[in-house]
């Protein structure tokens, strides 16, 4: 009989949440009392919001425990694994009985995260073990040519997950049809959307994935080297990614003639990222791989014909690589089976903000917004109220309420103002103001414009400055004319995708929700509350009781009254800091 | 626009000797090879904790590397510092989750507690305090990293007590 297993999930999430000290419990636990179990580890499993998670899995099959702190994890050892009673109402996910959060799991489709919190990512054996490496085995074995793999993913239909949602056959086609001695191929793993961690996830819970991912793209289109363009702020993705380059080399996966097949020599670089989100665009990427100032590039050309080093290149985002050898290995057609008719397969979305179920979901396309929030989100906390959704990072827009049943494929999101971006979803309830939100976005574009083109260098800097006095309370009548105005200037004139999508979330927001922008300007309010200097604080008479504690911490002594009495706050000298507001036990501060 | 990352250097009070020897093995891996500006810099970093001045002249006459060139991308990338750091660099997280679920609180309470600003460094040298885009923590927002370690679902009482145990770890 098999060992019963007990599986960590130890992905960066999970290590925040305190699951290495559970991991360290259970290892001591395991030495002193001499049990009968395998301890393994694993990465994400895509349930942030129960971390940190253990799997135990039994002769009846697995569960899944959430919230497994240190004291938890003894409990759930002595009465599961001594006396074979699983503790049900720690359970969280298992085929074995109905659980509450089951349904997180029904609704999704995992190909890119196939293996994701269910194999030991530092592990080529398990790799292998759930068909790893099978699809550039079949392309060795098979004598597949490379115009039939490139026919493949062209038939798939998948297209680019990075953001652009470029066709991944066409792009392998035109770099496979440029003649040259020396070919590139570059993952981009420079997840710079503030709100997205699908790539981290998948780099740290499936390196391997990716890596042959990779090989199959450099036999398609002939490349000859790959790199790995990694964010420097993922240290446990880049450290299971140097492992797994490693274990790929030792095992024939990497280097010369790989697997028998004549003439494929292909090796794998990491580049550590340097931190600028603007290298998140392909040209901009390059120019940083060769140790410059991450600017763009004017296209055409483009980087199929001339790339890194002016040679032939071919970039694809971690994601894109990471459904390949599933595509090769199971088909185009049982790939295209899931979607729309544009957007087949399936897309990774990392779920944050104001939700319940915070985490990450692998779904196919088509599926509504509202479900995915619903269903899969497990909806807002708190009993709030759902105001909009955040999708594609700063390029990307925020799309409300009335049109949550926009279907998730390119082309419908696009048409919402927003786009699919790398699918990063970040929640927004009432207490969220919309202008406050534009303005975050524009302060990091602001921020991250690399200053070469003069509308996004200068234009994004008076925008911001706009949002900024009309969150301040400065707002002028003129202003949201101004901030249309500069929006469809930098679009029209900036080099790259920084540029020409950093307005799309002040003009979707604008466009949803102008009687927000109204309000600041017109009325002088924040009707989310969430904007200080707009907001009044005042007492209300009847439920104050006179305890004076506002007035004895009020930092500027704006607060006045006579113990026992009702007080009053003097606006003129108020700061709008809220302590008064935090403090009051007896819910007498209002705000307006 | 990111050439406003560059901040005024700030006078090296303790005087310390940067010992250049450190850098040569970084320089030995490197040199003569194609694309190595940023490995460099990043190696240096590495050791230094930022990038002296006299790392940047030792770098540029031994690996033919223009001065001019290295400080432009010195300065436009985030990850590079010019000046000397504290012991424990604080990134607090202000991307897209993390400002919903109220990042400058975070950030706030700890300026507050250390008496130092964004991107400031506290007087005895022990805690830099920095804003950083994502650290791709989302669905724990908000979040912050001390070192290797990421502390998550904060408050700001909690973000100041954390640090106020690595003072006391310190202490001892």
């Amino acid at each position: 009989m098999e060992k019963t297993k007990v599986i960590v999930g130890l992905g960066s999430c999970g290590i925040a949440a305190g699951a290495f000290k559970t991991y360290q419990k259970l290892e001591s636990i395991l030495n002193a009392d001499k049990l009968d179990f395998e301890l393994k580890k694993t990465s994400c499993i895509g349930m942030c919001f129960r971390e940190p998670l253990v799997e135990i899995i039994d002769r009846n099959g697995s569960y899944i425990y959430g919230n497994v702190d240190e004291n938890r994890i003894s409990e759930i050892i002595e009465k599961h694994i001594k006396n074979d009673e699983p503790i049900k109402e720690y359970v969280v996910a298992t085929k074995l009985f109905e659980t509450e959060d089951n349904k997180f799991f029904d609704a999704q489709v995992k190909i890119a995260l196939r293996h994701c919190g269910t194999i030991d990512p530092e592990s080529i054996i398990e790799y292998e073990s759930q068909l790893g490496y099978e699809a550039i085995k079949k392309i060795a074995k098979e004598k597949i040519t490379y115009e039939a793999v490139i026919q493949s993913i062209l038939d798939s239909g998948i297209r680019g997950r990075g953001g652009g949602g470029f066709s991944t056959g066409m792009k392998w086609k035109f770099a496979r049809n440029n003649k040259s001695d020396e070919k590139y191929i570059i993952c981009n793993a420079d997840e710079g959307d503030p709100g997205a961690f699908m790539d981290r996830s998948l780099l740290e819970g499936d390196p391997h994935a990716v890596l042959e991912g990779m090989i199959i793209g450099a036999f398609a289109i002939g490349a000859t080297d790959g790199v790995i363009y990694c964010r420097a702020e993922y240290p446990l993705a880049i450290k299971r990614l140097n492992i797994a380059i490693e274990q790929a080399q030792q095992k024939g996966y990497l280097g010369k003639n790989i697997l028998g097949i004549e003439g494929f020599n292909f090796d794998i670089h990491i580049k550590e990222g340097a931190g600028a989100f603007v290298c998140g665009e392909e040209t901009a990427l390059i120019a940083s791989v060769e140790g410059e100032r991450g600017m763009p590039r004017k296209r055409p050309p483009f980087p199929a014909e001339s790339g890194l080093w002016r040679k032939p290149t071919n970039i694809n985002n971690v994601e894109t690589f990471a459904n390949i050898p599933w595509i090769i290995y199971n088909g185009a057609a049982e790939y295209a089976k899931y979607g729309t008719e544009k957007s087949k397969g399936t897309k990774v979305f990392a779920l944050a903000g104001k939700i319940n179920h915070s985490g990450l979901v692998e779904v196919p396309m088509g599926i509504t917004i509202r479900d995915i929030i619903f269903k899969l989100g497990g909806g807002i906390p708190n009993g709030k109220k759902f105001k909009a959704v955040q999708l594609g990072g700063p390029s990307g827009g925020c799309i409300p309420e009335f049109l949550a049943d926009t279907v998730v494929d390119y082309d419908s999101v696009n048409a919402t103002g927003a786009i699919m971006g790398s699918g990063g979803m970040v929640v927004m309830d009432e207490d969220t103001c919309m202008v406050d939100i534009a303005k975050f976005f524009l302060n990091f574009t602001q921020a991250e414009s690399c200053g070469k083109c003069t509308f996004c260098r200068i234009g994004t800097k008076r925008m911001l400055e706009i949002l900024e006095r009309i969150t301040n309370g400065n707002g002028k009548h003129e202003d949201i004319a101004k901030l249309e105005e500069l929006a469809v200037q930098i679009k029209d004139n900036s080099l790259c995708g920084l540029g020409q999508t950093a307005p799309n979330p002040v003009l979707t927001t604008l466009k949803y929700f102008r009687d927000e922008y109204e309000a600041h300007i017109f009325a002088k309010k924040c009707p989310a509350k969430a904007c200080k200097p707009l907001l009044t604080y005042e007492i209300i008479a009847d439920k104050c009781t006179g305890c004076t504690i506002c007035a004895v911490k009020c930092p500027v002594k704006a607060i006045t009254g006579e113990r026992k009495q009702v007080h009053f706050i003097h606006q003129e000298m108020c700061i709008k800091c809220g302590d008064c507001y935090s403090r009051c036990k007896f819910e007498a501060i209002s705000l307006q | 626009m990111r050439i406003e990352r560059i901040k005024k250097t700030i006078e090296n009070k303790a005087n310390e000797a940067v010992d250049l020897k450190l850098i040569d093995p970084v320089i030995e891996k490197y040199k003569g090879k194609k694309g190595i500006l940023i490995p460099v810099l990043q190696g240096a970093q590495h050791i230094y904790g930022y990038i002296p001045k006299e790392v940047f002249i030792k770098i540029s006459e031994e690996c033919g590397l223009k001065l001019s060139d290295m400080y432009g991308v010195a300065t436009f990338y985030a990850q590079f510092r010019l000046n000397p750091v504290g012991k424990h660099i604080i990134k607090v997280c202000h991307g897209t989750a993390c400002h919903v679920q109220n990042a400058n609180s975070i950030t706030e309470a700890i300026q507050e507690s250390l008496g130092v600003l964004d991107g400031e460094t506290t007087e005895d040298r022990m805690f830099t305090l920095e804003s950083v885009a994502c650290l791709g923590c989302c669905s724990l927002a908000p979040a912050m990293m001390i070192g290797d370690d990421t502390y998550a679902k904060l408050t700001g009482k909690e973000a100041v007590n954390i640090i106020k145990n690595i003072k006391i770890k310190e202490s001892n």
